[in-house]
């Protein structure tokens, strides 16, 4: 194909040019020509429609999660905010942290090892682009049925995926969660979540101010892999051919991105840059707009500089190419000499590819002829925004007028089958099988990983402060009522948070859902980025950014709307944090929190293949009254742990095995205590010379506790149903070597 | 007392492995893999990690590093050398140590805390142990099964070169359950689980790693 270069597309207005197959509609081709007053030339074609892809112009989501910062509740904390690469929050001492969780959930399934194993790098450089160090990582995933086959090639190898990039680059991975559903059967979820620390002032933006200024491209050499991954595969719905994809899903190198972090790491602490973005979707098209546009608002970049590993590459596809383990830096001129020595101790390779100018015009030229010449801004901030129809769909009011119908489980050998059931399912089951394959212990700071209830990490090993972090979604709650499932899952995050004695400090997210060109997947994502919105308000919780991640459906059938929240939060001490459970005999477990009839979306009624009902109604104001009493309790709480998703009997079941000590609970109405999912309730575990504070401080806050029994034996044992720890042990730790080997 | 700590390329526990030299009491000095400096140390830490990216064969590329030459030329002259995880890769890759890290016989990268038995106190690194001591420490890799030819296997058990073993199943199909073997002198050890993610009950699983750090102060001493 001969050189498509701006001269040409003057003179030849009326070529005609692919863009449907790029992705783009006829009326966004018409207004990309309305902005240039031309046609576009190829390459500009090529970036134009990677940005204004779904995946990295938020066309369909714009209009909604504007809300996040209409809503905003005033916070001191928040130092960057929307926008930028990741949020930025300030946790005190002079620190600040950064964290952000994304999705990489269609090349996962396409190839699931370099899928996850790039959601990892692509996140972990968001993290460093901010100029944190990356210091954790978790990550939320989601499969089809357990026992499906397709699961057991996709599972082992997203696991894989996750910990061969994530343990290459020596940060411990902290949590996530693990959940099977049929409707994800094709459309796993792989969402990675980076933490990061850096002192305040070391901060750094996606900006290319100070005309001179050099364009520094450093990293991987820029190969054919994952051209147009983006808009190819994020944006569009799985049909029938999806193995002719392969070739558009990147493939990482964690080694080269190690190396990465720590040259990065090592010029931002000189102070080198003015401005830095990584290569992430879009490459270098993504890069160089959207820092021209943060910035002084012009570029020139000469794209025949940059360093390729397939020399047959064309403009057009270097544009586009996803190829990892890339960064984009602006220098000034008087630091260059000192950015590439740093450069050269790494052995990382690093290129001027051009310079930042004034104006509004990001030029790129090929071997001396113009090829791009945009406005930056119409490229990165100024496309499409579509204000998609919706409707609730028919399934609501249906599913919503129905009432869970099971088994409800009665006499001893009832109570224990039911035990064991639930702490046999899949979605219950202990997870070694996954997180024994990822290191927690790197860095030396892993304070609480799986299974706690939430990860935790030190930031100063002098004043031990650290910063907890948990991730959490219901699907079956958000199905049944996605306002009421966001705003839940918002509390749960929370909530596993402040068992450790964590005070919540800040909101990320990862909205994942099927087609927004239907009506009905629409209106579940709009009512779940209301949820949200509406809950972080009203519990002064800022959202510092997020991800949305649309098309997650084969055919007609969507995954359930699965609004993945996480909330990070602070501790002041992590030496005084309360662990999820205890080590000795003769404490006294006490609920925190009522226990109410709701099956609805609960792990029994899905067990039983119901999911029918109406979700609980989240009830914040109450949720910050427990997370009052737990951050008052932590000074003598011996254990406190969420109780979430299979009730009162995963809990106990979780809290029994951690450390091999029993505990003797009896309970008025066992039945439906342990397998109800009422919302806002944690088991605490406290020395029994401790009870009148507990008493007191349960009072202060407004809120019901119950005392359940004590700790102590090598059975887990409810009233007369006695559960050896041995039995309970084998049902719960056998379910994912028996389904994966 | 100065302790070198090697950063290799695609080195992860470096800070790790320094932080439990200052816990045992000594001073930690880094050492670049690029530089033939080793800076007046005492002794050197080679820590865990994938070093440049574990291409090629784990180590293999490493053995390389101009560090590395001196390293070796000093290991053998009697200075003591830990190598842990990716470090003993290096040493065996060095043949300052015999055999040979492979993939761990389930195939899974695995991390999990780990009992090992101390079966030699008499070496630089292990000698505030008892004999016979088991501690827990956690052990993380992907290549941590111990392989070597039945006669080397013989040599080493004959010479009491096992420094420690896996107790119970074993974790990635170790030859006779080995998990830290030491040279002829015993100034040179290698060790697949990783000592300096235990000195202390917060962060690790216990803070009996820290044995290995204070082993090499008496040493010195002596």
């Amino acid at each position: 194909m001969a050189l498509d270069t701006v001269a040409i597309a003057q003179t030849t207005p009326d070529n005609s040019q692919p863009f449907a197959e790029l992705g783009l509609k006829p009326d966004e081709y018409a207004r990309i020509k309305e902005i240039l007053g031309r046609r576009p030339t190829s390459s500009e074609l090529a970036m134009y429609s990677v940005m204004w892809s779904e995946h990295c112009s938020y066309k369909s989501s714009k209009v909604h999660l504007k809300q996040f910062g209409e809503k905003a509740p005033k916070s001191d904390a928040l130092l960057v905010g929307i926008g930028e690469n990741a949020g930025v929050v300030d946790v005190g001492q002079g620190y600040a942290v950064t964290f952000k969780i994304e999705s990489h959930n269609h090349p996962s399934f396409v190839e699931p090892y370099q899928g996850a194993a790039t959601g990892v790098g692509g996140i972990v450089r968001d993290i460093l682009t901010m100029g944190a160090r990356p210091i954790a990582v978790m990550d939320p995933l989601r499969f089809g049925p357990a026992d499906a086959p397709d699961t057991r090639r996709v599972l082992p190898g997203i696991v894989a995926g996750v910990g061969g990039y994530g343990n290459c680059l020596g940060l411990p991975n902290i949590g996530g969660e693990v959940t099977f559903d049929e409707t994800y059967a094709g459309n796993p979820l792989v969402n990675a979540l980076c933490v990061g620390v850096m002192k305040h002032s070391d901060i750094k933006l996606a900006k290319a101010a100070g005309a001179g200024n050099l364009v520094v491209l450093y990293g991987a050499k820029t190969g054919g892999d994952g051209i147009g991954g983006v808009s190819v595969l994020a944006s569009e719905t799985f049909g029938a051919g999806g193995s002719t994809k392969r070739p558009s899903v990147q493939v990482g190198d964690p080694f080269v991105e190690k190396v990465l972090i720590e040259c990065s790491l090592e010029i931002f602490a000189e102070d080198l840059v003015v401005g830095i973005q990584d290569l992430g979707g879009a490459g270098l098209s993504c890069a160089t707009s959207e820092l021209a546009s943060g910035g002084s608002g012009g570029m020139k970049v000469q794209l025949d500089k940059v360093p390729l590993r397939d020399p047959s590459l064309s403009p057009e596809e270097i544009l586009m190419s996803e190829s990892q383990e890339r960064m984009c830096a602006i220098v000034e001129p008087s630091k260059i000499e000192r950015f590439l020595e740093i450069c050269k101790k790494w052995d990382v390779t690093v290129t001027v590819i051009g310079e930042v100018t004034d104006g509004n015009h990001l030029e790129i030229t090929w071997n001396g002829e113009l090829i791009v010449d945009v406005p930056p801004r119409t490229v990165a901030h100024d496309g499409p925004v579509y204000n998609r129809p919706l409707a609730q769909p028919d399934y609501i009011n249906q599913v919503n007028s129905q009432t869970v119908n099971v088994p409800i489980p009665a006499t001893a050998s009832e109570i224990k089958a039911a035990v064991l059931k639930l702490a046999a399912a899949p979605n219950l089951a202990d997870k070694s099988w996954v997180t024994s394959q990822y290191d927690k212990y790197v860095q030396g700071n892993t304070i609480q990983s799986q299974p706690d209830d939430s990860g935790m990490i030190r930031i100063d090993e002098t004043t031990n402060l650290g910063v907890a972090i948990s991730t959490d979604a219901n699907a079956n709650w958000s199905y049944l009522n996605p306002y009421q499932g966001a705003k839940l899952a918002l509390a749960e995050a929370a909530r596993n948070i402040a068992t450790a004695g964590a005070r919540p400090l800040a909101v990320t997210n990862c909205l994942n859902f099927g087609s927004p060109e239907d009506p009905g997947v629409m209106w579940q994502f709009a009512e779940s980025v209301r949820g949200l919105a509406d809950g972080c308000l009203e519990m002064g919780l800022p959202v510092t950014g997020g991800n949305v991640s649309f098309y997650n459906q084969t055919g007609a059938v969507a995954i359930l709307p699965t609004p993945v929240i996480g909330v990070l939060g602070v501790i002041q001490d992590v030496r005084t944090r309360t662990p999820m459970s205890f080590t000795q005999a003769g404490l006294d477990l006490f609920l925190l929190g009522e226990t109410h009839e709701d099956l609805a979306g609960s792990e029994w009624a899905f067990l039983h293949d119901q999911r029918v009902g109406q979700s609980p109604d989240a009830d914040l104001q109450r949720e910050m009254r427990l997370i009052e009493l737990l951050l008052e309790g932590n000074s003598f709480f011996a254990a406190a742990h969420d109780l979430s998703q299979g009730g009162l009997s995963a809990g106990l079941t979780e809290m029994v095995l951690r450390h091999k000590v029993g505990a003797t609970v009896s309970l008025e109405n066992a039945g439906v205590e342990l397998i109800s999912e009422t919302p806002g309730r944690v088991i605490v575990a406290i020395d029994p010379a401790h009870t009148s504070r507990l008493e007191g401080i349960a009072i202060k806050n407004s809120i019901v506790i119950t005392k359940l029994g004590t700790t102590g034996g090598d059975a887990l044992t409810i009233n007369d149903a006695v559960i050896s720890l041995a039995e309970l042990s084998t049902a719960h730790t056998s379910t994912f070597p028996r389904l994966f080997g | 007392m100065r302790v070198g700590v090697i950063t290799f390329p695609g080195t992860l526990d470096d800070r790790d492995a320094a932080r439990a030299v200052v816990v045992g009491g000594a001073e930690a000095v880094s050492l670049w893999h690029g530089d033939a400096d080793l800076k007046s140390v005492d002794a050197v830490v080679l820590p865990g990690g994938f070093s440049y990216g574990d291409y090629l064969r784990c180590g293999a590329i490493s053995r390389f590093a101009p560090v590395m030459q001196l390293v070796i030329e000093a290991a053998n002259k009697g200075m003591p050398v830990l190598g842990i995880c990716n470090g003993f890769q290096v040493l065996c890759e060095s043949h300052l140590l015999p055999g040979a890290l492979t993939r761990n016989s389930d195939l899974h990268f695995l991390c999990r805390d780990q009992v090992i038995e101390v079966v030699n106190n008499q070496t630089a690194w292990t000698n505030s142990f008892k004999q016979g001591e088991k501690i827990v420490i956690p052990l993380k890799n992907g290549e941590g099964s111990f392989q070597c030819d039945d006669q080397t296997l013989a040599m080493l058990e004959g010479e009491g070169r096992v420094i420690a073993r896996y107790l119970g199943e074993n974790p990635n199909g170790s030859r006779n359950l080995i998990a830290g073997i030491s040279n002829a002198k015993g100034n040179v050890i290698g060790l697949m689980p990783h000592p300096e993610h235990a000195i202390n009950e917060l962060t690790g699983p216990s803070a009996q790693g820290l044995g290995f750090f204070t082993s090499i102060l008496n040493a010195m001493v002596k």
